[in-house]
């Protein structure tokens, strides 16, 4: 019977040791150690969640790098067949205006010959021209030194009238 | 082979040695039940002639408070008396500061005339009122106090340190913190509010730990069976029973009194069997702690006097594996008794908080 008779005196001495125990361990080591699991707990959810949004970042970095990368290299796609479009059209051009200005001078030269020539021809025209009535004038001064001659001339002319 | 033949020969020889000196000793008695029970010495070794104790300070209220050794009761005058049944019991009656006063199975009586009356089988003196340091007071002591040290010192890693990973005692403990808080308290008592009880719940659990573990160590500074005693389970049931009704909501008084779905005509039956539940939680709490932690010291005890009650050693090859395998039970049964003292302190906690779901 006395196993399960309760005696005040331990059972005063219980009650005191557990409630400076509940007091003390409840304000020195409880509570501080519970603030700091669950800080800690806090903070490594925290650091989790930075390095998923550091990842998704980083991810997003890439792809934005990538797209920088692609639209560069367009670009510089773009400026070099801008660059070889520009040379071949002014290779073009050049080709074409040196071919008008060939043609051109061309056309100035064979003109100044024409214009030569025509100055040649008038002037040989009149050269001519002028050795015909000199070779005329003999001729005619010739031919009409005798009366007779004179006379068949005549005739031959009046024919020449005659038949017209 | 060879080991094989040696177990054999083992259990041959001690059985031989079991049948031929077996013979239990009337006259000098095993005292199993003194061993759990309370003392007002610490006994540390030697036999009833020579014994090494610690004598522990005598506290009683009796016309103011007087303090003194208990040596003036256990070196006192030993006295023999034929009580009812012609069994012989023994008292000591005090000598120098303890005069006037006995001592008779650990209980302290004043003298009257000199002498103790019996009535039956009890002494029917008038008992001072004993607070005095006993082995279980002590006991506890250097338990709080080493639950203090192990808990202060991990508070006072994480102060240093700051929101850190654990290291060192602060490994250790704080799992257990944690699991407490998680797994005992936070299933049991639902929502934010079991913020309230972790300060209770978890000093309830490590008080029973540290002590039920201390219980454990066969010499000094363990060995009481404090967490079997009644008088810390009626403490701490009594504790959980007024934390109980002292949160208890309007939800669970309704229940009590008008318990939903119970027609009117069974409430006259219905209501005292509530408010006998009411007592009876707490009790088996009380009963299932000082019942599991008294039958493991017996255990270990009863196996261990096999040996000197057959007065041979051989039987510490059968007597000392099986004790050693109750001590690691017990172990186990020191941890399973804080969870289950907690645990259900929570659940009743947690009953008495919830809010109406019907």
């Amino acid at each position: 019977m006395d196993l399960v008779t309760p005696s005040y005196g331990l059972l005063f001495w219980t009650g005191l040791t557990f409630c400076l125990l509940l007091f003390v361990l409840a304000k020195f080591a409880w509570k501080p150690i519970l603030k700091q699991v669950n800080e800690r707990s806090k903070k490594i959810d925290d650091a989790l969640k930075e390095a998923e949004n550091a990842r998704e970042e980083m991810k997003a970095l890439h792809s934005e790098n990538e797209r920088i990368l692609k639209e560069a290299r367009a670009e510089r796609d773009a400026i070099l067949k801008e660059a070889k479009d520009a040379g071949t059209k002014m290779i073009e051009e050049a080709r074409e205006k040196a071919k008008l200005e060939g043609t051109k001078l061309l056309e100035a030269a064979k003109s100044a010959i024409q214009s030569e020539r025509n100055a040649a021809l008038s002037e040989m025209k009149a050269q001519v021209a002028t050795f015909s009535v000199q070779i005329a004038e003999q001729l005619v001064k010739e031919s009409l030194t005798s009366e007779a001659k004179q006379q068949a001339l005549a005739s031959k002319l009046a024919e020449e009238i005659k038949l017209n | 082979m060879l080991a094989q033949r040696k177990v054999i020969l083992m259990f041959f020889w001690l059985f031989i040695s079991v049948f031929s000196t077996a013979r239990a000793n009337d006259s000098e008695k095993l005292d199993i039940m003194h061993h759990i029970q309370d003392a007002h010495e610490w006994h540390l070794w030697g036999g009833h002639s020579n014994p090494t104790s610690i004598y522990l300070p005598v506290i009683l209220i009796d016309n103011g408070i007087k303090i003194f050794s208990s040596e003036n009761f256990y070196h006192g005058i030993e006295r023999k008396v034929v009580v009812e049944g012609g069994r012989e019991e023994v008292y000591w009656e005090g000598v120098g500061p303890a005069s006037g006063y006995a001592m008779m199975h650990e209980k302290i009586y004043k003298l009257n005339e000199g002498k103790l009356t019996f009535h039956g089988k009890h002494a029917s003196n008038e008992m001072p009122l004993d607070f005095s340091i006993t082995k279980n007071v002590l006991s506890l002591f250097i338990g709080a106090v080493l639950l203090l040290i192990i808990m202060l010192s991990t508070a006072s890693y994480y102060r240093k340190n700051g929101a850190v990973a654990p290291r060192g005692i602060a490994k250790f403990i704080e799992p257990l913190i944690v699991f407490v808080r998680d797994e005992i308290i936070k299933p049991n008592i639902h929502g934010p509010k079991h913020t309230r009880y972790i300060n209770f719940l978890t000093t309830v659990f490590f008080f029973i730990l540290i002590n039920n573990l201390l219980g454990m160590v066969p010499v000094f500074p363990g060995g009481a069976n404090l967490t079997g005693n009644i008088s810390v389970t009626l403490f701490l049931a009594v504790c959980t029973l007024i934390v109980t009704l002292l949160s208890a909501n309007k939800n669970y008084w309704k229940h009590i009194f008008a318990t939903p779905g119970v027609p009117l005509a069974l409430l006259p039956i219905m209501i005292p069997i509530e408010i006998v539940g009411i007592f009876t939680k707490p009790f088996a709490l009380m009963i299932r702690l000082f019942a599991n932690m008294t039958a493991g010291h017996i255990i270990v005890l009863s196996l261990i006097s096999i040996i000197f009650i057959n007065k041979t050693e051989a039987w510490g090859l059968l007597s000392v594996p099986m004790a050693l395998f109750i001590s690691v039970l017990e172990i186990l049964v020191a941890f399973l008794q804080a969870y289950l003292f907690a645990s259900l302190s929570a659940l009743f906690i947690g009953a008495a908080v919830e809010e109406d779901h019907h």
